[in-house]
């Protein structure tokens, strides 16, 4: 699947744009960040659930059956998703206005 | 090939049937259930209009494989939903958490985590590089012949077990709720998938699923509301008398035997999770929207109705403790405490006759069997893609043949497969399939997945590696879940598994990554300096979507 010239033109212009080492290190190091709370919130769980079962089943308060394991994954359930809302709100918006923009520049000086 | 490659292995696995054949309580034949065949009627005809329809808007491979990639977001983010979560979700889960807890919940957030991660790490750079199967991704600048059928074939491995498990529970299912006999059941499963895949392609398929997600979603819902009801909608109300009344008493709300150590917990979570990232169904999906903007939201949307619908397995599971736990009605016998009539997977559908009677059960066995249909359709489509996209057009012909050449070879690869599929579940009836699934998240996560986040990510990745690192994965994963307690012991009657795992990912995984890594360092070849001199074109396409692949428009 090998591009034309045209388009490796434009794809060298596009590296070659500030704006566009800009927008890979503002949406990796995004996603990384927001991937690494993921992998650490959910292992560490699945840690304390190997290692210390009995925390996962201690009830909240005296009253209730919600424990701490029920929380940690409704928690999990909700906040993941929320992260995820997060990361398509940035990522269509602020981060695909500049995609649009480096394109767009880069198109027009290769013509 | 496959089909070959499977029957190989059923001829390695025949003599030691016999061991297995009381593996799974071989369910029994329920009465004609009218109201669910009434619904399914209902549903069929609805999914065969729709065929119909789409048939006419199927012309090019790209309808076909991706519907002409003009798919919104929240559509395909219903149709991975519907897609993801198989009848195994609805009634293994239930029944899992009915029968012990907080276990249930833990493995239904593992099936979870995986989709927050393949929105960060790769839905927009799948969407950017792919066309049709993701094969196209990982050949994109290496060797095509070599990378593809690697693909293919890990494709189709994954694609078959994944399948044949699917068959094997629909058949016991449908047997159970409908009355209808397992090859009948097979018959019906396996015609209505090959009907839907080989004239609808897959704008059919995407809204099979589609209209299926919807039911799955209101049919526990419902459920779940009434269930609630008794309980005047208090968790607590509810899970007191559960823990009263259940034999695991306050054991319920602990970890139990699901994940009895840590390299369990760990193989496990790694498996589900990066297993999604590599399913070849799942991944197909991303081709269908219309842009990299479209497919972060088909994340959203999927993961926002995966995780809702977990949560309310999660109340059905505790509300049928009580419900259907103390109803002498749902056991063999009226023996409270003794064995559920159809056995374990039933307790979603007595749940839904207790609170709603055999309307609410027609309804969620039609669910069920929609469900069925769904996935397999999903699946018979990513197989027939990786045969005709990546094998005939892309390495037998060279890229050479026509659409129509191509389309036809697609559609006889879905009759191909829906064959196979009905012989296997035939053939695997009295079989524990079980492992299958953990074979086919296991072969994911080893095979496809870490070729596919290097070929995305890593400049120096080669063919050389990537061709070492996909088949050892693939390889590895086989053999450990064939070494492991469910095939070694459950199937081939050996006392003691060799591998203690089930899920083969924490060992297998980690040496497709190294390997990968080692034979592309070492890979002096020109081909090799080609390869990663074509990366910065590939990485800035990956970036921006521009020269992606556009939705065509009819």
């Amino acid at each position: 699947m090998s591009s034309t010239s045209s388009q490796r033109a434009v794809y060298a212009r596009i590296r070659n744009n500030p704006r566009f080492t800009e927008l890979v290190a503002k949406r990796q190091g995004f996603a990384t960040v927001l991937s690494i709370i993921v992998l650490t919130i959910f292992y560490g769980f699945f840690m304390v659930v190997a290692f210390n079962p009995k925390l996962i089943g201690q009830r909240l308060s005296e009253s209730s059956y919600v424990t701490v394991g029920i929380a940690a994954e409704l928690f999990m359930f909700v906040f993941f998703w929320l992260l995820t809302a997060f990361y398509v709100k940035r990522a269509n918006g602020e981060f695909d206005a500049m995609t649009t923009d480096i394109i767009r520049d880069a198109a027009k000086e290769v013509k | 090939m496959l089909a070959r490659l499977n029957l190989a292995l059923l001829a390695l696995l025949t003599p030691a049937l016999s061991f297995a054949g009381d593996a799974i309580s071989a369910t029994e034949k329920q009465p004609l259930n009218l109201a669910a065949i009434g619904m399914f009627v209902v549903f069929v005809s609805m999914t065969l209009g729709i065929t119909y329809w789409a048939a006419g808007r199927t012309k090019s491979t790209a309808d076909f494989y991706t519907a002409g990639g003009g798919i919104t977001g929240f559509q395909n983010g219903l149709a991975i939903a519907g897609d993801y979560m198989s009848a195994a979700t609805l009634l293994g889960l239930t029944a899992l958490v009915y029968t012990k807890g907080v276990d249930g919940y833990i493995y239904m957030i593992a099936f979870f985590a995986g989709w927050p991660i393949i929105l960060f790490l790769m839905a927009e750079r799948l969407r950017n590089l792919g066309k049709f199967t993701f094969a196209d991704i990982t050949s994109y600048r290496l060797n095509q012949n070599r990378v593809r059928t690697m693909a293919a074939v890990s494709s189709l491995t994954v694609v078959c077990f994944y399948l044949v498990a699917q068959m094997v529970g629909a058949g016991q299912l449908i047997k159970l709720l409908f009355g209808l006999d397992y090859n009948i059941a097979l018959f019906v499963v396996g015609a209505l998938m090959m009907v839907y895949v080989t004239f609808g392609g897959m704008v059919a398929t995407t809204w099979v699923q589609i209209i299926k997600a919807c039911m799955l979603l209101v049919g526990g819902t419902l459920v779940a509301i009434l269930a609630m009801s008794q309980f005047d909608f208090s968790f607590d109300k509810m899970m007191g008398q559960a823990v009263s009344l259940h034999s695991l008493g306050e054991k319920l709300l602990f970890p139990g035997t699901l994940l009895p150590d840590p390299i369990t917990a760990l193989s496990l979570g790694l498996g589900l999770m990066f297993g999604t990232a590599g399913l070849p169904h799942i991944l197909m999906r991303f081709f269908t929207v219309t842009n990299a903007k479209e497919a972060r939201k088909s994340v959203l949307y999927a993961s926002g109705f995966v995780a809702y619908f977990f949560n309310v397995i999660l109340l059905m599971g505790f509300a049928a403790i009580i419900i259907v736990g103390q109803n002498p009605e749902f056991f063999e016998g009226g023996q409270v405490g003794g064995k559920i009539i159809g056995g374990g997977n039933m307790i979603a559908m007595h749940l839904a006759k207790a609170v709603g009677g055999n309307l609410l059960l027609g309804f969620l066995s039609a669910v069920a069997f929609a469900t069925i249909l769904a996935v397999v359709s999903g699946l018979a489509l990513a197989g027939a893609a990786a045969i005709s996209h990546d094998i005939y057009a892309r390495v037998i012909r060279k890229g050479q043949s026509t659409e129509t050449e191509e389309l036809r070879v697609s559609r006889f690869a879905s009759v191909g497969l829906g064959l196979v599929a009905i012989v296997l579940g035939i053939a695997f009836e009295k079989m524990n399939v079980a492992f299958m699934v953990a074979l086919a998240f296991g072969i994911a996560a080893s095979a496809n997945f870490p070729v596919l986040i290097l070929s995305m990510y890593w400049k120096g990745l080669t063919t050389r590696g990537a061709i070492v690192g996909g088949y050892s994965g693939l390889v590895a994963a086989v053999l450990l879940v064939v070494l492991s307690k469910s095939v070694w012991v459950t199937v081939l009657g050996n006392a003691q598994a060799i591998f203690p795992y089930d899920q083969p990912a924490l060992f297998s995984m980690p040496l497709a990554f190294l390997l990968t890594y080692i034979f592309s360092k070492l890979d002096n070849s020109a081909e090799g300096n080609a390869e990663r001199a074509m990366f910065d074109d590939q990485y800035v396409r990956a970036q921006t979507g521009f020269g992606a692949a556009e939705a065509s428009s009819h």
